[in-house]
């Protein structure tokens, strides 16, 4: 018992932290970590807002040669004529298409594999179909491009004589397969995250599985799948590979799917593709057309925060 | 003589038996329940009656949790468990394969031991029930909104924000939500598991005289680990020990003169 005070006399830790705070080298850390964290975070804020003036930039000398009232109005992209039509709604149709496509196949299968997964699966199920999905989630979208092209496209020709090789729906379809991992994952994750006790409680009143699943567990994690579809939106608004594989470049107004099409993002690669020169209208045009893309995201943003706030179920 | 005398006593045993069996809910003929190699329940043979309050007291880990939530079945949630004998529920073995669980949970209300609203209005939490069972006329959903609440006593102090998330309530009221939220389907039997365990002692004492008020017309389980509670509110109350029925009997003579070492030694405090 001696002894052992008088060890703990010879080694005060209280002694030792002094000595070790003297020398100072914790509360310089302390001051420069926060700067260099600050630094990074600078750094990718800096980074966006080059884009966003680089585009707003060449969207504005775009603007000097083709009226903004054009652009929006005029019904026909033609800007390799001479002289060019700049009018973006037939692009705007093009991408619209392809996604409402791409989220009428991803949604149900999506939100149906979720409710499977979080609400019946096994555990053990869950644990090896999950990461399988997460996976699908993770093939390099030229694969897709091909797969539409090649497979999806001949397929739906069996079924629709008149499909042109080109077409908004089979990039449509396989977009969706695409997306559909992406909206599973997450509305599971925000599905799973519904406390249990609040499942019990439907249960205990002689509700179903699966009307629990769809009333309560849902509407609970409601703000979870929106943010998991508007990521899939994004995500498919955004979608340049498959589109320029096998959707086709033929920017049309219309709600025919099995004609050729063109989208936003498809014109964009074949402009940078081809020999358009340097400060020609139709260089500058894919910027005006990539600051439109941008807008459509924000908004897509915007729309998911204003729905999820307001239908939000907390708990 | 002794022959006759002991048969006159069976008979009359069988009387009072016979009288009693017309008001039994819940009939548990030899229970058993193991959570994979856990015994948790051994031979439970209990009796519970109609418009009366049982309490059922008993240590941690005792089994008395385990076994309300076997009356309405909710207990098979957690994998792994198997159960044999029967219990029956009106005369009806509720583990029988034609008697489905959502018809008995429609008939055996249940009451959690934390506060567990849905995250949806106080109208649309109470208007749950009758709405998955079909009842979809507004007019009757509101009458059996107000009705229960006022039932669960929660109706003064929610009828102005009826339209209002349940989770602004206090956990208190959050309770007697969930009590009204029971109500509405206007089951037979309410099972609470410790109700009040997460409550404070007020919100505890306005659940307590709520529960006996509903007494009138509804039969209650209900498990407690606060001995004074069963005391104060129970007509029966059965002693779980390690997974057995030690002792149920009239919640009197448990209190004042137990049969069995063990009831004694707990309800005096000397474990538990």
């Amino acid at each position: 018992m001696n002894s052992m005070s008088s060890d703990k006399e010879q080694f005060s830790v209280q002694k030792l932290i002094a000595e070790k705070k003297k020398n100072g080298a914790k509360k310089r850390t302390e001051k420069i970590v926060p700067f260099i964290l600050l630094m990074t975070a600078i750094v990718s804020v800096l980074t966006t807002l080059g884009i966003l003036f680089t585009l707003l930039f060449e969207t504005f000398t775009f603007f000097r040669h083709v009226s903004l009232i054009e652009f929006l109005t005029n019904d026909t992209w033609y800007p390799f004529s001479d002289p060019g039509e700049y009018g973006i709604l037939p692009l705007i149709s093009g991408t619209l298409r392809v996604t409402g496509i791409a989220i009428l196949v991803a949604v149900p299968i999506g939100l149906s594999a979720a409710i499977y997964l979080s609400e019946f699966a096994k555990d053990r199920v869950r644990r090896i179909i999950k990461p399988i999905l997460e996976v699908l989630g993770g093939i390099p979208t030229i694969v897709y491009g091909f797969f539409a092209l090649t497979f999806v496209t001949p397929l739906l020709k069996n079924f629709i004589p008149s499909l042109e090789i080109f077409n908004a729906l089979s990039p449509g379809i396989v977009m969706g397969i695409m997306i559909t991992p992406t909206i599973a994952s997450l509305s599971e994750d925000a599905m799973s995250a519904v406390p249990n006790s609040i499942r019990q409680g439907s249960l205990a009143l002689g509700a179903t599985k699966f009307e629990t699943a769809i009333k309560v567990v849902l509407p609970a994690a409601a703000s979870g799948i929106i943010a998991s579809i508007v990521l899939g939106i994004s995500r498919a608004i955004g979608e340049t590979m498959i589109v320029s594989i096998a959707g086709g470049s033929t920017p049309n107004l219309s709600l025919d799917v099995t004609r050729s099409i063109q989208t936003m993002t498809a014109y964009i690669v074949q402009v940078a593709q081809g020999d358009a020169g340097y400060g020609t209208t139709i260089y500058y045009s894919i910027y005006a057309v990539g600051f439109t893309l941008f807008l459509f995201t924000l908004v897509m943003n915007l729309l998911a925060t204003w729905i999820s706030r307001r239908i939000r179920e907390e708990y | 003589m002794t022959f006759t005398v002991e048969k006159k006593r069976e008979e009359a045993v069988k009387e009072t038996q016979g009288k009693r069996e017309k008001n039994v809910v819940y009939k548990t003929k030899e229970l058993n329940l193991w959570y994979g190699e856990t015994h948790a329940l051994k031979n439970i043979n209990l009796d519970i009656y109609e418009n009366e309050i049982t309490a059922i007291i008993g240590p941690s880990g005792c089994g008395k949790s385990t076994y309300i939530k076997t009356l309405n079945r909710m207990v098979e949630l957690v994998p792994g468990v198997k159960t044999s004998g029967e219990i029956l529920y009106r005369g009806r073995n509720i583990f029988d394969k034609d008697f489905e669980v959502e018809e008995l949970r429609t008939r055996v209300g249940m009451v959690f031991q934390n506060p567990n609203p849905f995250p949806k209005s106080i109208y649309d939490n109470v208007a749950y029930g009758p709405r998955i069972h079909g009842i979809k006329d507004k007019k009757i959903l509101d009458q059996i909104v107000e009705k229960s609440l006022r039932g669960a006593a929660i109706w003064d102090e929610v009828k102005d924000r009826l339209h209002e998330n349940a989770y602004g309530l206090s956990g208190g009221q959050q309770q007697r939500l969930c009590i009204a939220r029971c109500l509405a389907i206007e089951p037979d039997v309410i099972l609470m598991d410790e109700p009040t365990s997460a409550l404070d002692p007020i919100s505890t004492l306005k659940v307590e005289e709520l529960v006996q008020e509903l007494k009138k017309d509804y039969s209650i389980i209900i498990v407690t680990h606060n001995m004074q509670q069963a005391a104060r509110i129970s007509d029966k109350t059965a002693f779980f020990l390690n997974g057995e029925v030690i002792e149920y009997d009239d919640t009197d003579k448990i209190f004042s003169t137990p049969s069995d070492k063990r009831t004694e030694d707990y309800i005096t405090g000397r474990f538990g």
